[in-house]
């Protein structure tokens, strides 16, 4: 209790932090990005290795030698899709049950809120169908899950005939513990949300589904497979699900140990690994590496059909076949012998995935960042906003002249009224909830009066809204009476700052990339704005560093990470159907980074653009 | 002042009435947080289903509500809302009262002890002016009715509410001297959660002071009055359990109401501190641990009775933070209750050192709270040492904050019999220490 209670070393240390302040900023910002860069560098990182003992020292031996059928019926199932134009649905359960699984199907519609542009669907009308290997060893309280999408087109036609082949493969195999669920589902993500949520009898988006018919155990494990092409150069694992979920890192790590066993070139992001960490372009690329996993965690969306089994507490990855111009090829049957291999492996669990790490970076599929490693980055700037909060309740409670701990000079001013404080935070919360609900409510009206799409309409309302959003202070000020005090900024922006902290705080563990990009733009303005800066100047750096403008360059940094630079134009584009696609996503399946920056990030935002043009 | 608290009134029951008619309701009423084994409003209405199949509805492990709960709510089962925006405007007015009662006697002694010169001349500075208190009781109604922490609780029909406004109206009754009324409702809320035991200490106190009779153990008249109280608290207690069972027609209600307060069966995570030490604990030591732990709830009384032994009002204060901090099933519901409070005290907050501190951490608690429940619960990330470590900051934060209070309570009074600005024996300034 000596720090909390004697006064003397009280004073030194708050005359220490709040003289120093502003340096002691600085440096933990600097500090806070140095070590967040520093997670990349190899020495700095962990190996990944196996923590689940039931999947690291049992041998399984891969047999599966029908990779060249798989290949065939995979045509099969593309000259039948193509005549069907799309689900070819009687042929799929015709198929399954040749094979001897108990086979189902599922009805699904949805109309979406407007159309998406992207995919060019709007009212989307399918059928999954799915067939449950019985686990003959076992009482079939768990499964497994693989899935194919039936995608448009010609791609992923090979990734359902390996499923086929592999539900024929397994069936004659008496070792299986699980029930094994073989899905091949429509619509991509709209048709896995269908099927998990009637299997899970919940409906947490309103869509209109069939119930299934059959059902297996609890899903343990799932896996998806997309592969366009008869042979492969690599394979790629995709790990980020919604809202920056991922998976037990012991899936990760199971992916990788069987891609070195059997000698599949691996990667993760689409990146290989490297071995040179200790040159520069060695580090720049593991660098790359990362910050792709944290863009893609960031932005809240599944990267792969996995991405919704995280919400129901089911390990899942996405495994993605490659064909490049590489010289080495792998064949079907080997991707096939991987599949058995992480199957047979999932199906010795006896509990669920859970000795490994679930918060994790990865900056190389060999190495990886813990919690413990990378959180202290996020701390160092976030306790940026506790330290500016404790300067100003200082200045707030201690008139200049402080003669003894707590007894203090009684003419204090008078102190600002609660309305001046509530009305800013009503307010912009209200400019939140309007940019939360109006654009898609009045996409109609905006259709009829203009000459754009839905789509165009609800991301322009969006933006038209946000900006709306920054002719605030005026307004703000006019509802009030008096005249805004000295006090009445601080208490203000000690409000906002303290906000701004709780919120990071919790965006941060929910979803940590989220949380820092928040963290490394917002935190700085939270830290310097005060009404009496130069105002043109500061207008400028909050607007640059606000969540939308944040976004917009987000979406040039990924391109430039993906090694795909876009010009101005097309950047712009690309930054109006992101807006889309995160509309979508909250609406389609839940995903919480729309709403989260609408109704808590903008508003509070909002709070410090109103102390700039405190009057 | 009636129109501003009328007003008051108005606005928190809207506030209410709209949350009870949202979706928010099954939400909130599954929370951890707000509603505990013993005040979910779900296992009441399991209770009275029981009961009205003819079975006793403590035949199961689900109910564990008082009989004068589910009668009451037997009848008022279709007014349950009300019920509950009921008691919490009772609770509210309850307390604006007895503040308001309070603050006058606190006036008039401090105007007596004025006229007889007994402040330090360098104590003018400490001197409550009436202006100051003038809107002490008002915003006391207000912290109470417009808490979140209220407010979430009358949503989720946490039964804490009822609780809440018995112990509420147990305070107005003593302040307001009358010593019946006061036995009864103490005897009440004894019933219905056993910890406003420790209320005794304070009612008593608090009574004598006001009837001018000296607490001194030596003196006749005082036991007279303890023996006099004993019997009318002891006497109601006796007809209510008596009631209890003739309406029940058994005593299962003593174990399962009773038994499952004091032994903690249920070990489902709330904000309190006895879930995790006892899902951890081998099953030998569990006797031992459970006193150590059921003792805190008691044993702080006696000290805390010596200490504060003329401020019977603040020793309330402290022991329903005590209470509430250390019983087996808290909810925020508790916590409202104390936290009320606190505006009646809004003068020591010069003399407050850790107020930045402690309200920061309680407030980043209380976010976290619902997130690292999902965490945990749902997305299965996290695991169950992360919501316990958010648990023991959130309780240490709460200890701090009363022990503070406490600590400028008597810092107020030291200054008061010794003057401001204290010297040392060579001239200098000194400061005090807490050591």
């Amino acid at each position: 209790m000596g720090l909390l209670s004697d006064p003397n070393r009280r004073r030194a240390l708050i005359n220490l932090l709040t003289r120093l302040n502003a340096p002691i900023c600085v440096v933990c910002y600097m500090a806070g990005v140095a070590w967040f860069m520093g997670l990349a560098f190899e020495p700095f990182t962990l190996r990944t290795y196996m923590s689940e003992n039931a999947m690291g020292s049992t041998m399984v031996e891969e047999q599966f030698p029908a990779g060249e059928r798989a290949l065939v019926t995979g045509r099969e199932f593309a000259a039948h899709k193509k005549k069907a134009d799309g689900m070819p649905v009687d042929w799929l359960v015709k198929t399954m049950q040749a094979q001897g699984l108990e086979v189902f199907t599922q009805s699904f519609s949805r109309t979406l809120p407007f159309p998406d542009e992207n995919k060019e669907r709007y009212f989307v009308k399918g059928t999954n169908v799915y067939g449950i290997l019985r686990a003959p060893r076992a009482p079939r309280t768990e499964a497994l899950v693989l899935s194919a999408p039936c995608s448009p087109g010609s791609s992923n036609n090979q990734a359902v005939g390996l499923l086929l082949g592999l539900a024929q493969y397994f069936r004659s195999q008496i070792f299986w513990a699980k029930d094994i669920i073989f899905l091949v589902n429509e619509h991509d993500l709209i048709g896995m949300q269908a099927w998990l949520e009637g299997y899970h009898h919940t409906n947490t988006t309103g869509m209109d589904w069939s119930p299934l018919q059959g059902r297996g155990g609890s899903i343990q494990a799932a896996l998806s497979l997309e592969l366009s092409s008869d042979v492969i150069t690599s394979l790629d694992l995709v790990l980020e699900g919604l809202n920056g979920q991922l998976p037990n890192l012991d899936l990760a790590n199971l992916f990788y140990a069987f891609c070195q066993k059997i000698g599949v070139i691996c990667t993760i992001q689409g990146k290989l690994q490297r071995n040179d960490w200790d040159s520069v372009s060695g580090y720049s690329h593991a660098v790359q590496t990362m910050m792709l996993m944290v863009m893609k965690q960031a932005s809240g969306r599944p990267w792969g059909d996995h991405g919704l089994f995280l919400r129901y507490h089911i390990e899942a990855a996405s495994i993605k076949g490659i064909n490049s111009f590489r010289q080495y090829k792998t064949d079907a049957t080997t991707v096939g012998r991987l599949l058995e291999g992480m199957f047979r492996k999932l199906n010795n669990l006896l509990e669920r995935l859970h000795q490994s790490y679930f918060f994790y970076l990865m900056p190389s599929l060999s190495h990886f960042v813990s919690i413990g490693y990378y959180m202290p980055a996020f701390g160092l700037i976030a306790v940026i906003l506790l330290l500016r909060a404790l300067d100003l309740w200082v200045q707030l409670v201690t008139p200049p002249s402080r003669t003894e701990d707590g007894i203090v000079d009684t003419e204090q001013q008078a102190s600002p009224g609660v309305l001046s404080v509530l009305t800013p935070l009503v307010i912009s919360h209200l400019t939140g909830v309007a940019l939360y609900t109006l654009p898609i409510r009045f996409q109609e009206m905006a259709v009829e009066h203009f000459p754009v799409s839905e789509t165009e309409a609800v991301v322009l309302t969006a933006i038209a809204i946000y900006t709306a959003g920054l002719a605030l202070p005026h307004n703000t000020h006019r509802l009030l009476t008096g005249e805004g005090t000295e006090q009445g900024w601080r208490v203000l922006k000690l409000a906002a700052v303290l906000y701004l902290a709780v919120l990071l705080g919790c965006t941060a563990l929910i979803n940590f990339s989220l949380g820092f990009i928040l963290a490394l733009t917002l935190v700085p303005v939270a830290a310097f704005i005060t009404p009496h800066v130069p105002k043109v100047l500061s207008a400028f750096i909050l607007v640059i560093l606000s969540p939308a403008c944040t976004l917009l360059f987000s979406v040039f940094f990924f391109q430039e990470l993906l090694e795909m630079p876009v010009n101005f134009p097309d950047g712009w584009l690309l930054y109006l159907s992101v807006i889309s696609q995160g509309i979508l996503d909250h609406s389609l399946y839940g995903s919480l980074v729309y709403p989260l920056i609408a109704l808590l990030v903008y508003p509070c935002w909002l709070l410090f653009w109103n102390i700039l043009f405190w009057k | 002042m009636e129109a501003p608290l009328t007003l008051l009134m108005v606005v928190a029951v809207t506030i209410r009435a709209a949350l009870f008619r949202s979706s928010l309701v099954d939400l909130v009423a599954e929370r951890v947080e707000v509603v505990s084994p013993l005040t979910a409003w779900k296992r009441v209405v399991e209770g009275l289903a029981l009961l009205d199949l003819g079975v006793s509805p403590y035949s199961g492990d689900v109910f564990h509500e008082t009989p004068l709960i589910i009668y009451l709510f037997h009848f008022l089962v279709d007014y349950a809302e009300i019920t509950f925006m009921l008691a919490d405007v009772i609770t509210a007015v309850a307390l604006y009262m007895a503040v308001k009662d309070y603050n006058r006697q606190v006036f008039r002694k401090q105007k007596f002890a004025l006229e007889a010169d007994r402040y330090p001349p360098d104590c003018l500075e400490l001197i409550r002016s009436p202006k100051e208190m003038y809107y002490v009781p008002l915003k006391v109604a207000m912290f109470y009715l417009l808490n979140p922490f209220t407010i979430l609780s009358c949503v989720a029909k946490s039964t804490c509410g009822l609780n809440n406004a018995v112990i509420a109206l147990f305070i107005l009754s003593t302040i307001k001297g009358n010593v019946l009324l006061s036995a009864i409702f103490l005897s009440l809320a004894t019933y219905q959660s056993i910890y406003p035991l420790t209320l005794c200490a304070p009612a008593l106190l608090y009574l004598m002071q006001r009837q001018y009779i000296p607490v001194n153990f030596r003196r006749v008249s005082f036991w007279w009055f303890v023996v006099q109280y004993a019997f009318m608290y002891l006497g109601s207690l006796f007809v209510i359990i008596c009631l209890s069972f003739f309406l029940l027609g058994s005593w299962d209600y003593l174990p399962s109401v009773y038994g499952f307060i004091l032994s903690v069966p249920d070990l489902t995570p709330n904000i309190g501190l006895f879930w995790y030490f006892f899902a951890e604990m081998f099953e030998h030591f569990r006797l031992f641990f459970l006193c150590v732990f059921q003792i805190n709830v008691f044993f702080y009384t006696i000290p805390l009775s010596i200490k504060l032994k003329d401020h019977p009002v603040f020793l309330i204060f402290m022991q329903l933070a005590v209470i509430s901090i250390f019983k087996s099933y808290p909810t925020v519901g508790d916590l409202a209750l104390y936290l009320a409070f606190l505006p009646v005290w809004s003068h020591l907050h010069r003399f407050l050192r850790n107020i930045f501190l402690v309200s920061c951490v309680l407030l980043a608690c209380s976010a976290l709270f619902p997130v690292l429940w999902h965490l945990w619960i749902y997305a299965g990330s996290a695991n169950s040492n992360f919501y316990y470590a958010i648990t023991l900051l959130f309780n240490v934060a709460q200890i701090l904050l009363v022990s503070d209070y406490f600590y400028a309570f008597l810092r107020r009074e030291h200054h008061l019999t010794y003057g401001l600005y204290l010297k040392r024996k060579d001239g200098s300034e000194a400061t005090l220490v807490l050591k």
